[in-house]
């Protein structure tokens, strides 16, 4: 496999509703700024990978819809994982640079959740339509039952939780493409709205409508481009069982940690709290970030509940995860995981809206399904993992 | 300039087939039983029934009736309406019934849900159920309208 660095990046603004822009109008806007960002221009993307989940949009396969703006006669591919999606559009990318078929490829994943009427009876149509579809579960309750779970195993309490909530929404005022911006205090949380318990209104993301894209390019072609490439160190991709009730404890991500656990003997990794500078972690419920932290290796079990209370996951605390504010407050679903590695490739260039000091490592995850699938990526300022 | 908006509907009929596994569980709940695989390789018993065991890859052939009791591993309780899901508040649960080695999804019920903690305290994980069934099942999933505790 070559190595390859993702050479420019590119984000619509984000909010419920674009209705200034269709669909294609909105991944022009990503591309555009994605070239502008790398300084090529669209002759220069040899191939196209395009990632999007067609129900939330009400289009079927919208990458005919949305091909033209990423140019015409091009190799054209899309990629529809669930929630993972975004970042598996990447990993596909990726693949096409450091397999040495292309040199420069386009990622673009495009979503319009604000177009649909509600999220959650897309997401319960994922659900197994034999046996669990009828007890009106989506995403939101298989959160709230990791959240059921984790504060049964390890004594949290709400208020530890809503400290996630309070972090991203402060982190994503700092972020131009963020969708909601509101400064909360742990007594906004707690005192918002129970949407599925123990989850409340503000540990739960929007709907987003928007795009994003990044360029990947060989080692060759990315040091002529520009002088802070983010060089990608690794990247693994993992499923999991598929009923819910297959997974033998909620509280513990356990196919995350696996996931985790890959990447960092491939890249060379001991110890993720000291080795990995940021994480840009896909965490749509407040829950969630406990989660992943303690399965990738930033706490121990029962340890992530009281890292944003004590602000060791802030922008300058030991373990700065969601800086740009996450998925807690922006989600356009399938392209939400593509987000994460463009704000990981940020820090790493050094030029992230809230940008962490000497970032010089970053970890970008999402998951997908019900819990079941995940994606992560590894960038570096440098070629190659090392202290 | 106002911004011209189409309104659009995916309302498409589908037919799902459930295959002779889940078939023969369906059928089996009309006599208000629970049925299961067990996995003649790691002989976990996997509810509900599925044709074959994900992690020994082998073809799971072998019925186990379990008990309507279990004990609850986790649960929500959901307030607010979304399309064409259920009428709020409803109560999920993961319900790990006697002898079997996976979860079941299922209506957790019984108890006034107005107030999400009492519920997460009369329901905590651990906590025994037991299933309440419909008078006269007719082979749905739904003929187990839910799960109550067993103290009640």
């Amino acid at each position: 496999m070559r190595r390859v660095a993702i050479v420019g990046v590119g984000q619509t603004k984000f909010r419920t509703r674009r209705e200034d822009k269709t669909h294609p109008e909105l991944a022009f806007e990503a591309v555009k700024k994605t070239l502008e960002h790398s300084g090529l221009n669209i002759n220069d993307i040899e191939a196209v990978v395009y990632g999007s989940m067609d129900p939330f949009d009400g289009i079927y396969r919208p990458e005919l819809w949305d091909s033209t703006s990423s140019g015409i006669f091009k190799p054209h591919m899309k990629i529809s994982t669930g929630g993972t999606t975004g970042l598996t559009t990447a990993l596909a990318a990726y693949e096409h640079v450091a397999s040495g078929l292309f040199d420069v490829v386009l990622a673009i994943a495009v979503q319009r959740v604000g177009e649909c009427a509600d999220a959650q009876s897309v997401l319960n149509t994922a659900v197994d339509p034999i046996y669990e579809r009828h007890s009106g579960v989506g995403a939101i309750h298989v959160a709230s039952f990791q959240a059921t779970r984790y504060m049964h195993e390890f004594k949290a309490t709400e208020e530890d939780i809503a400290w996630v909530s309070v972090k991203d929404h402060k982190n994503a005022l700092k972020n131009p493409y963020a969708h909601i911006k509101m400064d909360v205090t742990v007594e906004d949380v707690l005192k918002s709205p129970v949407i599925c318990s123990p989850l409340k209104l503000l540990e739960c993301c929007p709907r987003s409508d928007g795009a994003a894209a990044a360029i990947f390019a060989s080692e060759e072609v990315a040091k002529k481009i520009r002088d802070n490439p983010a060089w990608i160190l690794g990247e693994v991709t993992i499923s999991d069982n598929y009923y819910i009730g297959d997974r033998p404890n909620l509280a513990v991500w356990d196919s995350l940690a696996l996931a985790g656990r890959r990447l960092y003997r491939a890249v060379g990794i001991d110890d993720p709290k000291k080795d990995i500078d940021v994480a840009e972690l896909y965490s749509a419920f407040s829950i969630q970030e406990i989660l992943e932290l303690e399965a990738l290796g930033f706490a121990k079990p029962g340890e992530g509940k009281d890292y944003a209370k004590n602000g060791i996951t802030f922008p300058d605390g030991d373990i700065p995860t969601n800086p740009s504010g996450g998925v807690l407050c922006t989600n356009p679903i399938g392209a939400s995981g593509l987000i994460r590695i463009i704000e990981a490739s940020l820090q790493v260039m050094g030029e992230a809206s809230n940008q962490v000091e000497n970032a010089r490592v970053a970890l970008a995850h999402a998951w997908g399904g019900t819990l079941q699938f995940h994606t992560l990526f590894m960038v570096s300022s440098s070629k190659k993992f090392g202290r | 300039m106002e911004i011209v908006e189409f309104e659009s509907f995916w309302n498409i009929p589908y037919k799902h087939s459930a295959g002779k596994h889940a078939s023969k569980f369906f059928h089996a709940l009309k006599e208000k039983k629970i049925l299961g695989v067990k996995c003649p390789k790691c002989n976990r018993v996997l509810v509900p029934p599925r044709a074959f065991c994900e992690r020994c890859f082998v073809e799971c052939n072998d019925w186990v009736e379990l008990k309507d009791e279990g004990v609850v591993e986790t649960l929500s309780v959901t307030y607010v309406k979304f399309t064409g899901l259920p009428d709020p508040p409803y109560a999920v649960g993961v319900v790990k019934l006697d002898g079997a080695d996976t979860g079941f999804l299922a209506y957790l019920g019984g108890i006034d849900l107005k107030d999400w903690k009492k519920v997460h305290e009369k329901f905590k994980p651990g906590t025994r159920v037991k299933a309440v069934w419909k008078d006269r099942p007719e082979g749905k999933i739904t003929d187990i309208l839910y799960f109550k505790p067993v103290e009640l």
